[in-house]
């Protein structure tokens, strides 16, 4: 049978790492720049970065958001945690005959808002209708330009010890979704944590040193981006599962739906590894931001300059195991 | 240290971790061997591996996966059937997300999606009732696997349909019952289990007086255990506390959820829709009584009945799910896990499932 692209492969996991790297990254042969979620341009002295995303949530507007507000802050924090203050974006839209455009009018006033808040200018836009049944009411596509911040990220000397920090709850984006998805009428309360994060990064990066890299960990959530990131900087790490701050109705929802906190999708959480030296300086410095307060040491390099890095999770009962991509795809269970 | 941390449920799971070691080592004093204990349940399954407490505990009790993943014991003929189902034109087929990724003889429910099958996952039973409600120029058929945590969920869909009176709602039943399979096991001798820790959400449904038989019959010490890793360490302990007492008990270690009669709205519900049948588990043949199908009075919504499928015995491949799920070997020793095949690409179910032994080892107890 021909192979065929499955809804896995957009998942974040294994199956879109594959994709990415043997598909793209091979025919586009761009290996050093992916490292990071926006790429500098070298015709403008590496100093300003572009990066782009799709977006085609299902359901269009959720607990804490909707597919516009994400459309912003996504692009916004692909470049922010790339080390760069964003600039510009521009916006195309596929959207499904008989679409209401009352949702759309209100889309759009979405993204309006959030790029004020962001301090970025939507400069340029594409619009596509196609027929009934060729998309699922409105795709959003955000591409997005940066100035690299004056401070620049440490990746090369990541070494032994430096801390890893997440910056506060994570799972609250994926539980909303399905939430919302499934009509589960499980989690009254609970919101997308969907933000843009430029702000709280640029705080950070004016004012202390010793960031070595960061990452927003979306698609595949905690587990897969801090996998990606061991195996891109090839460094180890561990994390100890008691400091990682899940949220109640998070853990509830995981124990019901058969699923795993570490691999839910977060729109509004970065996670960084720093230098240890100056670890409590940058947990306070994001402590202070709003979207920051619940930040917290997650884990540790544990070695580096490996030809393969390795996350492992130290759990409560005190043993230690190996985290992987996210396999395949989150699938509810039976029972 | 503030007073209470040394009541966390870390600390907490800590010392039952030290207390269970402390106890399996008089067992091993006594015995010569390890006490070895079949968690039935595959949440269970995953919770020891992703928690970490098999791996924390293996030099002290033997623990193994017995057939409790609803995936995972579904026979390979059945998989086949349903994924035929899927060909049928004008035709939606609804399942729980664990069934998408199980490969049948050719190829999965995931695969027929992408060629173009109308194949939906749902959360619920209930919702595919609303699918046929809003479709009803389509046959909608949900495809229904589980045990008895799920099949009362499957009576209430079969009885939204009725008071819609919907024409185009059908189950394609192949069910399964914890009692006999657990009598089977334990009839056949094939694998040699100390101690049972019995299903907290199954025991939800069926109380716990309907393990009797294991302490009246098979003299097995059991406890019913739920899934937090201080639960599950407690039931531990208490199997091997019975085992070193030499008392067959069944412990209800659940008690908050779990009562001595089950719950009887949801076992009412089996009785109206269900009656008894005998079921084929993978690996295992037909097990008498093993499973539930409609009573004649409600015979139009088996999907079995409506629908014309017949599928070929399926040829034997190198797959050892059968053996697995029987806890007669662990995933290690089939020469396709982690070879040819992996969650991306499963050859047995037990590489799928959310509870299957072999996506739990692959997932949480693999190092490469």
């Amino acid at each position: 049978m021909t192979q065929r692209i499955s809804m896995a492969h957009g998942e974040g996991g294994e199956l879109t790492h594959k994709l990415i790297k043997n598909v793209f990254v091979r025919n586009f042969n761009n290996k050093e720049q992916s490292r990071l979620d926006a790429a500098a341009l070298p015709w403008y002295q590496n100093e300003i970065v572009m990066t782009t995303d799709s977006y085609v949530v299902d359901p269009l507007f959720f607990p804490g958001g909707n597919i516009g507000k994400l459309a912003v802050t996504g692009t916004v924090n692909d470049l922010a945690v790339s080390g760069a203050k964003p600039i510009a974006m521009t916006a195309g839209f596929i959207i499904e005959e008989g679409f209401e455009l009352g949702d759309l009018r209100e889309i759009a006033q979405s993204m309006a808002m959030e790029a004020r808040l962001a301090g970025v200018q939507i400069i340029a836009g594409d619009t596509k209708v196609v027929e009934k049944g060729n998309a699922d009411g409105v795709f959003i596509n955000t591409t997005g330009v940066g100035q690299f911040h004056e401070q620049r990220l440490e990746s090369e000397a990541i070494k032994e010890g430096d801390a890893i920090i997440v910056s506060g709850a994570i799972g609250e984006h994926g539980v909303a979704i399905m939430s919302a998805r499934e009509d589960l009428g499980l989690m009254t309360g609970l919101q997308s944590d969907c933000a843009s994060l430029n702000h709280l990064v640029e705080e950070v990066m004016n004012h202390v040193e010793g960031i070595r890299v960061m990452r927003d960990p979306t698609r595949g959530g905690l587990a897969t981006t801090l996998v990606e990131l061991c195996e891109d900087f090839k460094f180890s790490a561990e994390l100890v599962e008691s400091t990682i701050p899940v949220p109640m109705e998070v853990h509830g929802a995981c124990d019901i739906l058969g699923f795993d906190p570490l691999y839910l999708a977060n729109e509004g959480k970065i996670v960084l590894v720093v230098d240890a030296a100056h670890e409590h300086t940058i947990l306070e410095a994001i402590k202070k931001h709003p979207l920051g307060n619940g930040a917290q040491i997650i884990g540790r390099v544990t070695s580096c300059k490996e030809s393969s890095g390795r996350l492992y999770l130290k759990t409560p009962i005190g043993t230690t195991r190996r985290l992987h991509r996210l396999p395949g795809m989150l699938l509810p269970r039976i029972c | 240290m503030n007073n209470l941390d040394i009541f966390s449920e870390n600390d907490m799971a800590r010392r039952s971790v030290d207390a269970v070691i402390k106890l399996s080592e008089k067992f091993k004093k006594d015995k010569g061997r390890l006490p070895v204990l079949m968690e039935v349940c595959g949440s269970h399954t995953m919770a020891f591996a992703k928690t970490g407490i098999k791996q924390r505990l293996s030099e002290h009790v033997k623990l193994i996966a017995g057939p409790g993943c609803p995936v995972c014991v579904t026979d390979q003929k059945s998989i086949d059937a349903m994924i035929q189902l899927s060909e049928i034109p004008d035709t939606i087929i609804c399942t729980f997300g664990d069934m998408m990724r199980v490969p049948g003889s050719k190829y999965s429910l995931m695969k027929a999606k992408t060629e173009g099958k109308d194949i939906r996952v749902v959360y619920s039973p209930l919702e595919s009732v609303k699918i046929a409600q809003n479709n009803p120029d389509k046959e909608v058929v949900f495809l229904g696997i589980g045990f008895e945590t799920t099949i009362p969920v499957l009576a209430l869909a079969v009885r939204d349909a009725e008071n819609l009176e919907l024409s185009n709602y059908t189950i394609w039943m192949t069910t399964k019952l914890v009692e006999p399979v657990l009598r089977s096991l334990l009839d056949s001798g094939e694998v040699m289990v100390d101690g049972l820790l019995l299903p907290g959400h199954v025991s939800v449904v069926l109380g716990k007086k309907s393990y009797d038989f294991l302490m009246n019959e098979y003299k097995v010490p059991s406890v019913i255990t739920g899934f937090e890793p201080v639960q599950l360490l407690t039931g531990i302990y208490k199997s091997v506390d019975l085992l070193l007492h030499q008392k067959a008990e069944v412990i209800n270690d659940y008690p908050h959820v779990v009562k001595n009669e089950g719950n009887l709205v949801a076992r009412r519900l089996l009785e109206k829709y269900f009656k008894l049948n005998d079921e084929a588990w993978r690996g295992m043949s037909k097990i008498p009584n093993s499973g539930l199908v409609f009573k004649d009075r409600y015979a139009r919504f088996d999907a079995k009945k409506k629908f014309n499928v017949h599928v070929k015995e399926p040829r034997k491949t190198k797959c050892r799910c059968g053996e697995i799920i029987k806890g007669s070997i662990n995933p290690e020793e089939c020469v396709l896990f982690n070879k040819g095949c992996t969650p991306t690409h499963p050859i047995g179910p037990c590489m799928v499932s959310t509870e299957g032994t072999c996506a739990a080892h692959y997932q949480y107890m693999r190092e490469e």
